[in-house]
């Protein structure tokens, strides 16, 4: 076989040319997979920013009806629906799969597996590019004529796919071209993240050495590719739709809207565990290292890992349990759907499994992650509810479902995005950050987040609809106590924003002048640590690691320090 | 880049880099092209009418570019024959007359489209169409997308360079192959 | 690749001639119009065919095994998307909903069926149903 000598060839040579990299090479359109995962990191703190100043102005409107918003001004109609389309779009496309997949998987999967870099840099970059396009394209879609898209995150035809209905001619077709674009760029990024974990992997790293996080981000990549499919090319349809006329979605001339509820849900629930599974890897890497102990039952949170996605494929049509599908589909579906909560339980407990009886430090990053399993389970325990199509037929589209699934994305992308960046920030900058701002900024976040959604969950089940502008108009929606609670919410979400300055200002502070991290600041044993932080262009220039032993090897009997770094000879 | 990093050039799966990565390629394309199949075929049982719109296609044009993928197919896996010896030429060779059979597909299917769409039957005649037009659309696509990496991959195949590639780009193309063997029955004999 | 070093270039020749006559084979078969002879002819041998690319020219059988499983798991995640979706899609009406244009057109066919003078009228013009957009609106 050629390529086993190619092999053994390149392992010897190493491949750095030292050749001094202009600033362009460097920061613009960089190869090194570390800045690039800092590119999609930053560009995704962005986004949540710009996410979060929608949020922003769309929850004053409803807290406080027709008042002149500050940065902002009056909130028509149409802005409204904009901003909250563009609000969901953004924090799910534009942040979630950027910075937990793109930004972590960049970082951690060639560094936690012992490689040089990714093993397409090319294909990498390229991806990056495809992604910042895509996420100009959204944001201009605002000053076009007509406005940005606001028929939903979920663009149901026939309101996304006529122009009469949507008011929105160009905004329409610019939010899904967008939405494709950043499909692409995952695939490519997702190809990349696979193909690296699967072949670059460190001599002697077998299956069971792979950290979890790793794991997770591949199983995700797979699980995003494997959905996406359907959905780009119904977003081909809704192009075509939009501008050829066509009639793919209209039930008059041929088509059939309900077709493309299907598209996007059977891409859409694999989604949401798409952005599930980095958290969770996330997660166990942070509490084994503060907990002191080796992570439960690894291969069991494995097999369920796979197992989830797996079932994720079947569960689709929970969203459309009032679309009038098939009431058959739904008796399966209600089945299926119930049967997801159970791995996902298991995988909780599997955490607190690991916490016991350690040896738990309480770190800013280890709040984090505690914070994760504390939220998360108020969001999975409300799934079932809604998976039980009896009741979801009265619960589909109020808050109750909008206060679902923020508590389990918000503990997914900014609670697990928080645990990982403040694990990792000394490995990635250098230097430590500060530990008292680190925890005020966790506390001043929580607090309002639980604040701001634990009323929506009551709204919700007074029988507060959803993506509606104005609740006045509605005098059994509009009782001083829910509107009380209203303003509750969107108070909670000013303080909430209001809080992100502290984080920003440790970041820049930490950065600037915190104290030196060296190479392993937390005793941690996987092999992202073995390497200077941060790490060079090459990451382990003195010769990459070889592995001996699984992630987790902490407090064990046979070592006398209380962890076993995977790359020291037994 | 002068070199390529180590990572590249391990293979803990079993497999080459790049042969791994196009068989995640051609994953991901499956679904793409499958739900868009699929979408099509649940039209096509549900409306009788379909077998009529379907009747005015053309089945020997079709088989005629079914045949035309077939043997570019074919001098995609001699390149790849020629590669495994060493033949980087003759590797070459066989990539530029893979080349020239996607450009014949391209061409007759530039001409039995103006002749359809001259008859009416543009993509917005009806659904069968749309559907018609989108699914060979983006195949089309693909064809056009692999001829141009052929390209590159035959210029420095041709100094016996980057040999491996050939191969890589020959799986493409045989996949590129298999779903046109499944669009030809679906929209233009299914009647 | 040492597996398949056994072939010469005459094995892919040979595959090519197959592959040749099985498209013969599909394109002849559904002219004799029996239905159960296309959906064999036509379906049946684009699996043959595909088959034989994969492994004569692609050697998804050299390759190692976990390849095979994940083009298999995106043809059976595909069977499902076809079985949840297919239900709904393929019905004129549900609960709570008809689509009156589908019934028109497909009603209309049905006549002209039975009256033998379904013709090959390919574009049909004006899409499902000519009167589509006054087409009346379901009463729930
Ligand atoms: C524990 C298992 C879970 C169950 C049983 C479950 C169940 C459901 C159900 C039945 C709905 C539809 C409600 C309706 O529209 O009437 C729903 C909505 C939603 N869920 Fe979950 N869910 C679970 C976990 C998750 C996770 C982990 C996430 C995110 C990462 C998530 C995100 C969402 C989103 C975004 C929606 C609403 C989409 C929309 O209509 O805009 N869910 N969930
Ligand atoms: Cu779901």
């Amino acid at each position: 076989m050629a390529e086993t000598i190619h092999v053994g060839h390149a392992e010897e040579h190493g491949h750095h040319d030292h050749h001094e990299m202009s600033f362009l090479e460097k920061y613009v359109f960089p190869l090194d997979h570390k800045m690039i995962a800092m590119q999609y990191m930053f560009t995704g703190m962005f986004m949540a920013l710009i996410g979060g100043f929608f949020a922003y102005a769309f929850r004053m409107q409803l807290a406080f009806p027709g008042m002149d918003v500050p940065f902002w001004g009056v909130v028509t109609p149409a802005d409204y629906n904009a901003l909250v389309t563009s609000h969901g779009s953004v924090m799910i496309f534009w942040v979630a799969m950027p910075v937990l997949i793109a930004a972590f998987g960049n970082y951690l999967i060639p560094l936690m597996i012992g490689a040089d870099d990714m093993v397409f840099p090319k294909i990498n970059r390229l991806s990056y590019q495809i992604f910042l396009i895509s996420a100009i394209i959204i944001i201009a879609s605002f000053f076009v004529e007509g406005g940005a898209f606001g028929g939903a995150w979920t663009a149901y035809p026939p309101l996304s796919t006529k122009a009469q209905y949507s008011l929105t001619p160009i905004g329409s077709t610019m939010w899904i071209t967008a939405v494709a674009l950043e499909f692409v760029a995952f695939l490519l990024g997702g190809i990349n993240f696979i193909t690296t974990a699967m072949n670059s992997r460190a001599p002697g790293m077998k299956m069971w050495d792979i950290p979890m996080v790793v794991w997770m981000i591949v199983i995700a990549s797979i699980l995003f590719m494997l959905s996406v499919g359907p959905l780009l090319a119904g977003g081909i349809m809704m192009i075509f739709d939009q501008q050829l006329g066509t009639a793919f979605f209209d039930p008059d001339r041929g088509g059939d809207p309900i077709l493309w509820q299907h598209l996007f849900w059977f891409f859409g629930h694999p989604e949401v565990y798409v952005v599930l599974l980095p958290a969770v890897g996330i997660v166990a890497e942070v509490m084994t290292v503060f907990s002191r102990k080796k992570l439960f039952a690894y291969k069991t949170v494995l097999y369920t890992a796979i197992g989830t996605g797996v079932l994720s494929f079947t569960v689709w049509a929970h969203h459309q349990f009032i679309a009038g599908i098939d009431p058959r589909m739904a008796n399966v579906f209600t089945v299926t759907t119930l049967l997801i909560s159970v791995p996902i339980a298991e995988m909780m407990f599997v955490y607190i499994a690991t916490l016991y009886g350690g040896k738990i430090t309480l770190t800013t990053p280890m709040l984090w992650a505690l914070a994760f399993v504390f939220e998360f389970l108020i969001g999975g325990i409300t799934g079932i509810f809604l998976g039980a199509s009896g009741n979801d037929i009265y619960m589909h589209d109020t808050y109750f479902v909008l206060a679902h699934f923020h508590y389990t994305f918000y503990p997914i992308a900014i609670i697990g995005t928080y645990a990982g960046f403040t694990f990792w920030f000394p490995k990635m900058f250098g230097k430590m950050m500060n530990d008292g701002l680190g925890k005020l900024h966790f506390w001043l976040t929580i607090i309002p987040f639980n604040l701001i959604f634990l009323p929506l969950f009551v709204l919700g089940a007074s029988g507060q609809h959803r993506r509606i502008y104005d609740y006045t108009n509605f005098p059994e929606l509009a009782q001083p106590w829910q509107q009380d609670l209203r303003q509750l919410a969107t108070i909670s979400l000013v303080v909430m924003l209001g809080a992100q300055v502290i984080f920003f200002y440790n970041v820049i502070k930490s950065w600037m002048s915190g104290p030196p991290a060296g190479k392993n600041p937390w005793n941690s044993g996987t092999l992202e640590w073995t390497a200077t932080s941060p790490p060079p262009h090459g990451n382990w220039p003195e010769g990459l690691p070889t592995c001996y032993r699984g992630p987790y090897e902490y407090s064990h009997p046979d070592h006398d320090k209380d962890y076993w770094p995977q790359n020291e000879p037994a | 880049m002068s070199a390529r990093p180590i990572a590249t050039t391990r293979s803990a799966a079993g497999m080459p880099t790049a042969r791994l990565a196009v068989w995640w390629i051609i994953a991901s394309e499956i679904v793409i092209f499958g739900g868009l199949l699929g979408s099509y075929i649940m039209h096509r049982l549900a409306h009788g009418v379909w077998a009529d719109y379907a009747a005015a296609t053309n089945p020997w044009i079709g088989g005629f570019n079914t045949f035309v993928l077939l043997t570019s197919s074919l001098m995609a896996v001699l390149g790849h024959q020629a590669a495994e010896r060493g033949d980087g030429p003759r590797a070459a060779k066989m990539l530029y007359l893979t080349c020239g059979g996607g450009l014949l597909f391209i061409c007759v299917k530039a001409y039995e489209w103006t002749t359809e769409i001259s008859h009416g039957m543009t993509i917005t005649a009806n659904t069968f169409w749309s559907f018609y037009y989108t699914a060979a659309g983006i195949h089309a696509l693909h064809v056009i997308a692999g001829c141009i990496i052929m390209l590159f991959v035959a210029q420095t195949a041709k100094k016996n360079l980057e040999l491996h590639r050939v191969e890589i780009i020959g799986i493409y193309w045989h996949f590129v192959d298999v779903v046109w063997i499944f669009l030809f029955p679906l929209l233009y004999i299914a009647k | 690749m040492s597996a398949h070093e056994a072939h010469g270039d005459e094995f892919y020749v040979k595959t090519w001639a197959i592959l040749l006559v099985l498209l013969l084979i599909s394109v002849l078969g559904p002219l004799l119009g029996h239905p159960v002879l296309t959906l064999i002819t036509a379906f049946g041998i684009a699996v043959v065919k595909a088959y034989l690319v994969a492994v004569r020219f692609m050697h998804i059988n050299l390759t190692p095994r976990f390849v095979t499983y994940a083009v298999a798991t995106t043809l059976v995640f595909m069977l499902l998307f076809f079985a949840g979706t297919a239900p709904d899609v393929m019905k004129n009406h549900g609960t709570n909903w008809v689509k009156p244009a589908w019934i028109q057109a497909e009603a209309a066919y049905a006549a002209e069926v039975a009256s033998g003078a379904a013709g090959h009228h390919g574009a049909g013009g004006h899409g499902e149903a000519p009167h589509g957009g006054e087409a009346a609106p379901a009463h729930h």
